[in-house]
This record gives structure tokens, C-alpha cells and sequence, in this order.
């Protein structure tokens, strides 16, 4: 063994920050992390056993205990749920012969069960050994299952492959895109190297400047305006900087980044670059969430092909100006699309977000000064360079510029990507999926929050209803509260475990739901649930715990009979502080 | 010479208090006599911000007093009823999570959780998920680890160091199922010294220095 992981160390030069590159592949070959191997990777890195098991042990995908020669991550989320999961489940679990959470003993098949994979409007879906396995059934997951016994490669086990860059030969994949709404910014025709060829005419100033006009905000959900984070990032003391493309969406129903992947790679790229030449960094990397690890061959031929054309690496197009972009691969988990996170992730440690201040932008990855965005963000700032300030700030509403990316998923006729202009309502979506009667929309971001019929007039927008552009439609025949506890389940286990509120208390917030109503006396009452919830929004330390009880509190508001409560009934609600 | 950081103003509930550039709100608070409500924090490490109990309000927003540093200015509150009632809230989720029963624990009275649950008025209670079977212990020569005990504070990872300056203590697992661990191939890990010192530096009762020399039980650390 320590010949192979030598080889491994070797590859990755030896760099620390490499560590979970290097654990995914001893993953990949010995399909866990064998404590043998944590105490050469130890040695070889000069790190202490603890620190290499300590980032074994913080993602999804890599395991201590051996997951079988294949590893079959069924998504078991709300999105999942709603297409027919639980009978996939079962099926899985009887025809594989072993629980969810075990492998066979014969370690032929680890099965196990995985949070939001983004493929939303594709369920039920799985990744078997990092393919994507989507719109399975019962008959469909006997026959795979058989195949993995007989031998057969999973390649050949697929369907038919998917539309556009999905049946490429570096994708080779069943996925789907269905883009159902294209607009001018994402689905027009891209000429690469256009925008870089305007932003390398320009003064790094003047491209913020430019940035700045457009009024172009982050497309992640908290929305800073681009160009400022801009303007601390150069202004930041460094002897370098650094540019790094967030594509580690996460949250249940999410799925956009995948295509704009799958289909827009180079614009994204382009994008770092044009951010690199506009803050004065000379390198960055694209964060691929390890959901999404099937693209990580397309995206390095996409990054291959922009060296060739002169767009990336040295003297870019014939300019002076130097900029390469890396690939860093995740390995599982909420936690890593937190901007914080995920620089710790790349940086080879636990996927645990910092304590801000500082922020990234004075010192990030690697404490240089950082800017970290969203994927849709840099496609944007490529079309923005391309067509001016002024074509992009038209678009949109006088608050809110430009097109957004909607994830729209559920009960609807035609779920997938919709590239709209901001202000549309929530009416206007489920107009344009073919949503029936339908009951809520959990509406993205910051956080879910559970949207009913009442605000359907609602815009979506910095003005009203902020967004990642996650649409998520649920029937009027769902169970609301089923959901509620599901999505609970979802931050409970994807909580870091750093911090109290969000640790703890989300998972007794899971606890205390799970329990509601099947009990007549609760052990928590609604008040006190309702504070609970307040707290953790109020003292979590990342955003992801700030936003973990929001399925609750915006069902608590906009749903209370759920919980027994009348509309007008005051005394739950919680103290505002 | 050392160059002494500028004394900046700022005001702790209205008043108006003196702290040196680069402080924290809890360090020039308890420089001017204030003690806000600390448990992860330590004065001699650099904060973590895991427990939240030190939670103040700045311009509107709760930041903990621990990781935030001061500026000139700055009006911060931490004596409200609101922050308060946050604070024990807290103090309710660590004491529900973990096995904290006083009665008996070795560190009862030298116990930074338990005088914070008397502060707030939180029984001390049986945790509801916890089992206390030898799983939640680990036997080192000189140490015993209790993670049901454990508040993942960070503070002996921030404070104890082997002879080349190494992590003794770490962390593995992730969410719930996070736990401290020791490497035990590294002998700095085991010996009475570290031992003692992790005792000292724990502000609960999860590490417990082995004073009467057991025999050891090889189960757990990594």
C-alpha cells in the first residue's frame, strides 16, 4: 500500500492542500480510507494522523469502513421523495440484499443514501461510483443491480444519453438538461474569448467600473454586489490573489450550476478570468462539488481548449496578462458551498466554514485576498463585458439586474432550468412549468422558505423574494409537514457539527417535529419550538445554520394550521431580537 | 521596543470603555472588569466561536464577543434580555446534548458548563440521546476521554501542542457524530503531562486526568 499512495502523493507534487484530492483517490482504489493509508499520506505530508483523519472523516464520500466496489448514493430528499424514492429505496434495499447505510459482505455493493445530488428534475436518482443514474424505478434498479453483479461496466448499464454536452464521449452521460426557458445572458450563442478580448482593452478599474454599472449582485442567495466585493479584493494587501468559482450548489432542489456546467463551461471560465484581470489575481479554481465529479474530465477539456486558444495561461491573448485556473474536487457534503468552507475544502482540511472577520476578501484561500462566486455570477460578468453595463442593467427590474436562473423542480409538467428576467412572479413560474393546484412553493436562497397561494403575486428579486433560483412546486396533495421534516433532516445531517445552535439544536428542532402531533403532549411546545427555531437563526455561525430552521419558522408563518396553531393566534410568536 | 497597538473607544451598554486595537469585544470587556458570558473562549488561545455563548449586539446585529474584533466607535450591547434569553437557550441545547449529570463527575464544581447552567437556571439532566456505554469513553494511560461530555470547544486542540509543536487533539466524524480524538502512535499524546494539561484546559468534564495509574485499556483515540 504505501508504493500506491507514494504514487498518489507523488502526483499531486506533495502538496498538503492536495490532501482531499489525495483521499478521494484512495477512496477510488481501495474504497475507503484505510487507517494504513492515514499514516502515510501522514507521514509523506508531514501532517499529523489526526489532520489527514480529521479531513477523512468530514465529507460525504469518503468512508473509514469499506463501501464496496460499487457505491450506490441514492438520493433520498424531498425532490426525491415526491417522484417515487421510497419505492426505488425499496427496491434497492431488497434486490442489493443489505440495509441502506452497509455494504454486502461479500463487498461487492455499499448502498447508501446521500442528500440533494442536483438532479431535481430528474428523480429518483443515484450516483453509482461518482456516474449519475436518473429517473430510476423499481424495474430499472433490478436490472442495474443485476448488471453490477454480473460484472457489466457501469457504462454500459446507462440509458440513453442525455441532450448537448451530456452524450459527449468526456460526459458520456444519461443527465438531461432541460433547459425549458433560454434567455440572452445563459443560452444565446457563446463566442468564446469575445468578453476577455473587451475586458483586456480595459483598466482592471474600469472593468469593475463596468461591473459596478451593471449592477450585477451574486446569484448564491445573499446577493453582494459584484463589483464591490471587487474593489475590497484589489484593494486588499496581498502578494497575490485569487479567484475561485463556487460550484458546490447544495441546497435541496438546486441543480442549475450542472448545466451552465455541462453547457457553459467556458463562459463561466472566461468570467474568472475576466475577475482575475479586474482584482489582479494571477490564478483561481473552479470548486466542483463531488456530486458533480462526472464533469470534471468535460471541464478540464473545456479549460485544455481555452489554453490552446490563448484565453487562459500565459499572455492571454497576446496581452501581458497571466491567469491559469485550476480544478479542486469535493467529495460530499452541504457545508463545502459555503464560501468559507469550501476555501478550507480546498485547501485540503475539514470541510468547516471560518470565523469572519476577516473575510475572504482580505484573506481567503490560502489567506490571500479571495473572491469566491457563484458560477451563474461569473457567466454573467462574461455576457456584462460582452454586450456593456447598460444591455445587462435593462434587464431585469430597477432593483434587481439582469436574468435569473430558476431550478424550478416538483409538481409541475416541465421541470428544469428557466432563464427569466428578475421581477417574474411566482404566478408567472408556475405558468410556465404547467404547475396544478398546487399548495406551496419553497422558494430558495438564503433559505427555504415556504411560499403560499396568498403570495403567489410575489417577484422574485433583490426587492422582494431573494433567491438562488430554486422553485420548488408542491401539490396541494402533499403532505406540507412530511416536507418540513424532511428538509430538517436534510440540515441536521449536513451541519458541520462546529457550532452549538446549529448542531445541536437543529437536530432537536428534527426531533421535536418528527414527534409533532403523533404525541398529545409535544415535549416542546410551539413557543418554544418557535424560539428554538430563532435561535439558531440568530447564533448559528454560518449561513447554512442560519438558515437550517427556516422551513420550520416560514411554514410557522405562512402554514400554521400545520401546526395547530390559527392564523391569528399571537402567542407563539417568538420574541424579535 | 514593542510598538503598543492604539488605544481606541468604544461603548459596552452605553458606556464608554478603553481597548487596544486588534482586541476582542470579550478581552477589552473583561479588561474593563466586564465578564461577558464565555465557554469556548480562553484568554491565552486564539477563539474558536463554537459555543455561541458569548453572543453581543453590534449595530443590529448578534456577533459572539470572542471572534469579533473591536473599532473604534463601536456601540456594543450585551446586557439585554433578548441576548439573555439567547445565552440560555444555548446553555439548554449543550446541556440536553451531551451527559451532563454533575452528580458525580469528577469536575463538578471546577465546571465551566455546570456555574454557566446555574447562571441561567438549566437543570442539570440526563441528555435524551446519549447512552452512557463504554462507546462514549476512551481509556488512554494517563487520560479518559469522555465524548459524551465533550462540547467540541476546540480548547485542548488550540492549547496543547506536542514537543514539535504538533496537534495532540483533533477532531473526527462530522454533525452529531463529531468526536474528539488522540493520536495515539505520537507518545507526547500520552503521557501525564498532556494529560494533566487537558484536564486543566477543559472547561467541562470530558477529559479527565487518570491520577490513580490504571491499567491501560487500549480501546478508542484513532
Amino acid at each position: 500500500m504505501r508504493g500506491s499512495i507514494r504514487a498518489i502523493v507523488e502526483r499531486y507534487r506533495g502538496e498538503r492542500r492536495q490532501l482531499l484530492a489525495m483521499l478521494r483517490e484512495v477512496q477510488r482504489i481501495y474504497r475507503c480510507v484505510p487507517g494504513d493509508a492515514i499514516a502515510v499520506l501522514a507521514e509523506e505530508l508531514d501532517l499529523t494522523r489526526l489532520q489527514v483523519e480529521g479531513t477523512a472523516t468530514s465529507y460525504r464520500f469518503l468512508s473509514r469502513e469499506h463501501r464496496g466496489g460499487v457505491t450506490i448514493y441514492l438520493h433520498d430528499g424531498v425532490l426525491a421523495d415526491m417522484a417515487g424514492g421510497r419505492d426505488v429505496a425499496a427496491a434497492f434495499e431488497s434486490h442489493v440484499g443489505t440495509p441502506f447505510g452497509t455494504t454486502t459482505e461479500d463487498r461487492t455493493i455499499g448502498l447508501y443514501t446521500t442528500s440533494c445530488i442536483g438532479l431535481s428534475d430528474q428523480e429518483p436518482a443515484a450516483l453509482i461510483n461518482e456516474i449519475p443514474f436518473t429517473r430510476l424505478d423499481a424495474a430499472r434498479v433490478r436490472a442495474i443491480v443485476d448488471g453490477i453483479r454480473a460484472g457489466t461496466p457501469l457504462s454500459d448499464l446507462l440509458g440513453p444519453r442525455g441532450d448537448g454536452q451530456n452524450a459527449s464521449p468526456l460526459i458520456h452521460s444519461e443527465v438531461r438538461n432541460n433547459i425549458r426557458m433560454a434567455g440572452p445572458v445563459f443560452f444565446a450563442p457563446h463566442v468564446a474569448g469575445v468578453a476577455l478580448q473587451a475586458a483586456l482593452r480595459l483598466s482592471s478599474c474600469d472593468v469593475i467600473d463596468v461591473v459596478t454599472r451593471s449592477r450585477l449582485r451574486g446569484r448564491g442567495g445573499i446577493g453582494l454586489p459584484t463589483g464591490e466585493k471587487w474593489a475590497w479584493c484589489r484593494a486588499a494587501e496581498g502578494e497575490s490573489r485569487c479567484v475561485i468559482a463556487n460550484a458546490a450548489e447544495g441546497e435541496p432542489g438546486c441543480f442549475k450550476d450542472r448545466v451552465l456546467l455541462t453547457e457553459r463551461a467556458a463562459q463561466i471560465f472566461e468570467g474568472m478570468v475576466i475577475a482575475g484581470h479586474a482584482v489582479r489575481a494571477t490564478r483561481g479554481f473552479l470548486y466542483l462539488r463531488g456530486e458533480y465529479a462526472y464533469l470534471a474530465g468535460h471541464l478540464e477539456r473545456v479549460l485544455h481548449g481555452m489554453r490552446e486558444r490563448r484565453l487562459l495561461g500565459q499572455r492571454i491573448l497576446n496581452t501581458g496578462f497571466d491567469f491559469e485556473i485550476g480544478l479542486r474536487v469535493g467529495a460530499g457534503g452541504h457545508v463545502c458551498g459555503e464560501e468559507s468552507a469550501l476555501i478550507e475544502s480546498s485547501e485540503g482540511k475539514r470541510a468547516v466554514p471560518r470565523n469572519g472577520p476577516p473575510y475572504a476578501t482580505t484573506s481567503g484561500y490560502r489567506h490571500l485576498p479571495t473572491i469566491v462566486h457563484n458560477c451563474e455570477t461569473l457567466g454573467c460578468v462574461s455576457r456584462i463585458l460582452e454586450h456593456g453595463a447598460e444591455w445587462f442593467a435593462r434587464l431585469g427590474t430597477g432593483v434587481s439586474a439582469g436574468v435569473k436562473l430558476l431550478s424550478v423542480a416538483g409538481d409541475c409538467a416541465r421541470p428544469g432550468i428557466y432563464e427569466v428576467p428578475w421581477g417574474v412572479r411566482i404566478r408567472d413560474v408556475l405558468g410556465m412549468c404547467g404547475a396544478g393546484d398546487t399548495r406551496a412553493v419553497i422558494v430558495g436562497g438564503a433559505a427555504l422558505t415556504y411560499v403560499p397561494p396568498s403570495q403567489f403575486d410575489g417577484r422574485l428579486g433583490f426587492e422582494d423574494l431573494e433567491t438562488n433560483g430554486v422553485c420548488t412546486i408542491v401539490g396541494a396533495h402533499r403532505d406540507l409537514l412530511a416536507i418540513v421534516r424532511q428538509h430538517l433532516a436534510f440540515f441536521a445531517r449536513e451541519s458541520c457539527g462546529f457550532c452549538v445552535p446549529c448542531r445541536a439544536g437543529t437536530a432537536r428542532l428534527r426531533d421535536a417535529l418528527d414527534t409533532w402531533g403523533a404525541v398529545s403532549q409535544p415535549r416542546d411546545g410551539i413557543a418554544d419550538l418557535a424560539r428554538l427555531g430563532q435561535l439558531i437563526k440568530a447564533t448559528s455561525r454560518c449561513g447554512l445554520g442560519q438558515a437550517a430552521p427556516n422551513p420550520f419558522l416560514s411554514t410557522l408563518a405562512n402554514f400554521p394550521e400545520l401546526y395547530g396553531v390559527r392564523p391569528d393566534a399571537q402567542a407563539w410568536r417568538p420574541t424579535q431580537v | 521596543m514593542t510598538v503598543e497597538p492604539p488605544v481606541i473607544q468604544l461603548t459596552l451598554d452605553g458606556s464608554i470603555i478603553h481597548a487596544r486595537e486588534g482586541q476582542s469585544i470579550v478581552a477589552a470587556a473583561r479588561e474593563n472588569g466586564i465578564d461577558v458570558p464565555t465557554l469556548c473562549d480562553h484568554p491565552i488561545l486564539p477563539p474558536a466561536g463554537t459555543c455561541r455563548i458569548c453572543l453581543v449586539q453590534v449595530g443590529g446585529r448578534i456577533v459572539t464577543a470572542c471572534t469579533t474584533p473591536v473599532a473604534s466607535g463601536m456601540a456594543v450591547a450585551w446586557m439585554t434580555s433578548d441576548l439573555e434569553q439567547l445565552r440560555r437557550g444555548v446553555v439548554e441545547l449543550l446541556m440536553a446534548e451531551g451527559h451532563h449529570v454533575c452528580q458525580g463527575c469528577e469536575k463538578a464544581e471546577r465546571c465551566d458548563l455546570q456555574s454557566l447552567a446555574r447562571r441561567y437556571g438549566v437543570d442539570s439532566v440526563m441528555g435524551r440521546d446519549v447512552d452512557q456505554d463504554a462507546a462514549s469513553r476512551s481509556a488512554l494511560p494517563h487520560l479518559m476521554l469522555h465524548h459524551d461530555r465533550c462540547i467540541q470547544c476546540l480548547r485542548c486542540v488550540r492549547a496543547i501542542k506536542g514537543h514539535q509543536g504538533q496537534d495532540i487533539f483533533g477532531f473526527v466524524g462530522q454533525g452529531r457524530s463529531i468526536r474528539i480524538a488522540v493520536d495515539v502512535t505520537d507518545a507526547d499524546a500520552l503521557s501525564d503531562d498532556t494529560a494533566q494539561r487537558a484536564e486543566a484546559v477543559c472547561p467541562v468534564g470530558a477529559l479527565i486526568h487518570r491520577r490513580a495509574l490504571a491499567p491501560a485499556i487500549t480501546r478508542g483515540g484513532t
